[in-house]
């Protein structure tokens, strides 16, 4: 019977506990003017989240009702330079606002609305007689427009439009940052594409000749290789691949290089079979390899060790790439990784910027080298990542 | 002699886990064969990897003990045990795998896109991984015990230390081929005995199984009491007694024990005449024959509702093996959905084939060897039976080979776990990195090490039961929910998770206390899986349907994706 007792008691304890849980989640604190003032900031904040991925319609639907709430006004509208984006709490004016704010979009000056601008033939039920229009501007060119209405245009109204209006082209700017950066970086891994075909399609064309009459099979072997190799880079469409199919592009790669460098060039490949499932993005591998081959190899004589390992790390992806080679002055790469120089090798700092963009800011790669040290190159890829698990 | 072969046996098994594990599989070879595809692995050698990680003690140790004690209905937990595998298979292991999720945090904060219920399961798989890790203390004390009579903490202690050190010096992450190896070893040290004891001495009279009373000694049976006990006896019993009984020294004096409890001193001989009901130590239930043959689970000395108990104890080990949080980690090994499928499958085999054996030696050693009532602890008896059946060193070496294979048992187990719960920690609660994981795992290991030395009269596969009913009152809805159906929010899960998680916490909490120990309260408390499923379930989905704005925005691609198969994926690409 005690028994059954604190089972009641067990559950009582954690139903209270779920209960509060529940009701934690919107707890208000300060005085009623604080408390006023992290409103305002929470509705802006709100507001311009939508907006950080650019001046769209979908955006601009889901920033109109906590604009609206903002400004205090009973109705807003968005547009873009070409047509009405969203119109909150006055569908009746949809077409005047069209035209009104097409015009301050074209002047790039403030409009003050006036009744007979909106065209407002129901005078009396309806709440909104004047407004004004602001057109919102990033770096000097007008994007869009804003406008708020209300019963009447009072100097107030126009002044915190205006204001609302530049908070607004500060996160549109940021937002076309970020798609410069994301265009910069894709520009690069094109780049990066177009820039191993002459250099390398020479090298491996003139190795795979130098079989052709001694040993057929293998030529042909390579030529398939070859084939595999280029169709791989160009793929565009798949973004992201796992760790087995970038280590199979590295495999192909080898092979070819394996031709022309002949025993010169060792390999040790150890991969823990717990990390082939893991996604990373397309091509992240090969050029970190074939930066090792260049610089361990190509510049000099003798033979060269490279080590690529794949190492299980609880939930993360340890996967190195080592050389024996030359090595680099780590004040150099520096520079280089941090683009205040500009080198002919972009295949370290793409891959890098890849990384960090995919995986965030601390997963970056790390780089251990010194002058004829050898180099090498870390990545800490997570098993799971929100990132791509929604990609 | 016999101490020995099974001291190297034990050492030889420790040495390989973690020299092999610490310097990993080294698969280097030169460029000419060197093939990523060849390295993937396979479904059959991942499922034996994932069996031989969940071979617990519990399934090498404690199913033949229960089965001994408390009789043929405890073969519900190796069917349990198996059959978890068919639900995983039914409901989860697809889905789960093409979501790509690795952890149960992970899913969860994934699925549902939050940040507190992923922390919330964090918090669970420390509990359930807590949970699971004592049997395996309490294995590894208990082998250690039998096979070289040293004191149950002193084992405790050597296995926490040795496998949370072996961990936080980096050993032992995800090593596939070890453990798929490590499942090959348990079969053969529990099948090889079995078969040769059944066949050595498993014909003749099969009267312990038949007849009505408690069970009988075969022929004239001296034994030997290694500590202090006292034995209840049901009839009054001739015996020559060398030793300590009820307080008198007696040396080979003829004596009757009557009806009543008796106390036996340590180190005392007793022979007893062949037909002599067998006293039975007081701890353990009477296993009159009935009670012995019926295909339920008993619970408590009065051994009430059995039929309910049963459900109790179907329910949590149906669903909780889905909830384990290092077995979930194994199926990230998987390529696709297709071979995880194709994985639990070979699993659910390769366990079916595992769990003929305890059961065989359970019976053996009621048949055989009911001295074992006397002496032994429940769990003890497969590492005992060897030695007692067959006398001389193929014996021995029998029972080297068992205490190996106990050995392997809660050496990868518990390595497995210690892993998963000390990643969930630093990872998820802590985001730290190397050197954080390094004292999680110590720290992991030393919580299991000290909470292992409470629960030494506590039968290991009953532990691992309740790590499942935990499991299966938490994880199993939010798996099963969060797969299967789009309404699915954060708050209902959390809700869900915590009244069926906490609910059934508490009750075995209860029952460990000794709260309750006869009728429905014992029933109700000791197998709580029975409603604190179904309760967890109502929870989820009511909470859900209440919190209906706080469905993610993406639940339709993620739904798209767990459920799309993989041969039109591939066929896309």
């Amino acid at each position: 019977m005690a028994g059954l007792w604190i089972l009641l008691a067990a559950v009582a304890v954690a139903l209270s506990g779920a209960v509060a849980f529940w009701t934690r989640s919107s707890r208000l604190m300060g005085t009623p003017r604080q408390h006023v003032t992290y409103e305002t900031l929470h509705t802006a904040s709100v507001a311009v989240s939508a907006l950080r991925g650019g001046l769209t319609a979908a955006a601009a639907a889901s920033a109109a009702p906590a604009l609206r709430r903002l400004l205090g006004t009973p109705a807003v509208a968005l547009a873009d330079r070409k047509s009405l984006l969203a119109c909150e709490g006055s569908e009746r004016h949809r077409d005047a606002l069209a035209k009104c704010l097409q015009e301050v979009v074209d002047s790039g000056r403030t409009k003050p609305l006036a009744a007979n601008d909106l065209r407002c033939g129901h005078s009396d039920e309806c709440p909104v007689h004047a407004g004004v229009a602001v057109p919102i501007t990033v770096e000097g060119s007008v994007v869009g427009a804003l406008a708020a209405l209300g019963p009447s245009a009072s100097a107030d109204l126009v002044r915190a439009v205006g204001e609302v209006a530049r908070f607004v082209s500060t996160h549109l700017a940021l937002a076309e940052l970020d798609a410069a950066r994301t265009r910069t970086v894709q520009a690069q891994l094109n780049f990066l594409r177009a820039q191993i075909s002459p250099h390398f399609v020479y090298n491996a064309l003139t190795a795979i000749e130098s079989f052709v009459r001694s040993d057929p099979d293998r030529a042909r072997d390579l030529l398939v290789g070859f084939a595999e190799f280029t169709r791989s880079t160009f793929r565009e469409h798949s973004q992201y691949v796992t760790l087995a199919e970038e280590l199979h592009l590295v495999e192909t790669y080898l092979e070819l290089e394996r031709a022309r460098f002949g025993d010169r060039l060792e390999v040790i490949l150890r991969v823990a079979p717990e990390t082939l499932s893991v996604k990373v993005p397309s091509l992240v591998l090969q050029p970190l390899v074939e930066n090792a081959i260049r610089h361990g190899l190509e510049r000099r004589s003798g033979s060269s060790l490279l080590r690529i390992v794949a190492a299980d790390g609880g939930h993360e992806a340890v996967v190195t790439v080592e050389d024996d080679g030359a090595g680099a002055d780590p004040l150099h790469l520096h520079d280089i990784m941090s683009g205040r120089r500009i080198s002919d090798s972009v295949g370290l700092r793409n891959v890098d910027e890849r990384l960090r963009a995919t995986f965030g800011g601390d997963h970056g790669l790390i780089i251990e080298t010194g002058i004829g040290a050898g180099t090498k190159v870390t990545m800490h890829l997570p098993k799971y990542s929100a990132v791509l698990s929604t990609a | 002699m016999t101490e020995w072969v099974g001291i190297a046996a034990i050492t030889v098994v420790m040495f390989l886990t973690i020299g092999v594990g610490a310097r990993g599989v080294r698969i280097a070879r030169t460029p000419a064969d060197f093939m990523v595809a060849a390295r993937a692995v396979s479904s059959p050698v991942n499922a034996a990897a994932i069996s031989g990680e969940y071979l617990s003690a519990a399934s090498f140790l404690g199913i033949a003990g229960l089965v001994f004690v408390q009789g043929l209905g405890s073969l519900w937990y190796s069917v349990g045990y198996a059959a978890g595998y068919l639900v995983l298979l039914l409901l989860v292991a697809a889905p789960l795998r093409r979501f790509g999720a690795y952890t149960i945090p992970d899913f969860a904060g994934g699925r549902l896109q939050s940040a507190r219920l992923r922390q919330g399961s964090t918090v669970l798989v420390l509990i359930i991984g807590w949970f699971y890790l004592l049997p395996q203390m309490d294995g590894a004390g208990l082998t250690l015990q039998v096979v070289l009579g040293i004191p149950y903490w002193i084992g405790v202690v050597l296995l926490g230390v040795v496998v949370s050190g072996n961990i936080a010096m980096g050993g032992m992450k995800g090593i596939t081929f070890v453990q798929a190896f490590q499942y090959w070893l348990k079969i053969c040290a529990i099948g090889i005995p079995a078969l040769a004891l059944l066949a050595y001495a498993g014909h003749g009279s099969t009267a312990n199984l038949t007849s009505s009373g408690a069970p009988t000694f075969g022929h004239p049976t001296a034994v030997t009491v290694p500590q202090a006990v006292k034995l209840v006896v049901k009839r009054p019993t001739d015996v020559v007694a060398t030793g300590v009984v009820d307080g008198h020294a007696d040396a080979g004096r003829h004596l009757v024990l009557e009806p009543g409890t008796h106390s036996i001193g340590r180190g005392s001989v007793l022979k007893f005449r062949a037909g002599a009901t067998v006293p039975v130590r007081i701890l353990l239930v009477q296993p009159s024959s009935p009670a012995w043959n019926s295909p339920f689970v008993s619970v408590g000395p009065d051994g009430a509702h059995p039929l309910a108990a049963t459900y109790g104890l179907i329910i949590a080990t149906f669903f909780g093996a889905i909830g384990l949080p290092h077995i979930l980690v194994r199926f990230y090994t998987n390529r696709d959905g297709t071979s995880a499928r194709r994985t639990t499958l070979i699993v659910l085999l390769l366990l079916s084939f595992f769990y003929i054996f305890p059961a065989i030696l359970g019976v053996l050693g009621r048949l055989r060897a009911p001295q074992l009532y006397l002496t032994g602890n429940t769990d003890g008896i497969v590492l005992a039976l060897p030695a007692l059946l067959m006398p001389g060193p193929v014996g021995a070496a029998l029972a080297a080979l068992v205490a190996a294979g106990a050995c392997a048992a809660f050496l990868s187990t518990s390595s497995g776990l210690l892993v998963s719960v000390a990643g969930a920690f630093s990872h998820d609660l802590l985001r730290g990195g190397v050197r954080s994981f390094r004292w999680c795992a110590l720290g992991a290991g030393a919580v299991a090490m000290l909470a292992a030395l409470l629960v030494e009269n506590f039968s290991a596969s009953l532990l691992v039961g309740w790590a499942f009913a935990i499991a299966a009152s938490s994880f199993c809805p939010l798996l099963v929910l969060g797969i299967w159906w789009r309404g699915l929010t954060w708050r209902g899960a959390m809700a869900g998770v915590l009244i069926g998680g906490g609910g059934c916490c508490a009750a075995i909490a209860a029952t460990m206390l000794g709260l309750a120990r006869t009728g429905w309260a014992a029933v109700l408390l000791g197998y709580p899986a029975m409603w604190t499923v179904p309760l967890a379930f109502a929870v989820m989905i009511l909470g859900s349907l209440a919190s209906r704005r706080d469905r993610p925005a993406d639940v339709d691609q993620i739904m798209l994706r767990m459920h799309l198969p993989d041969t039109l994926l591939k066929r896309t690409r």
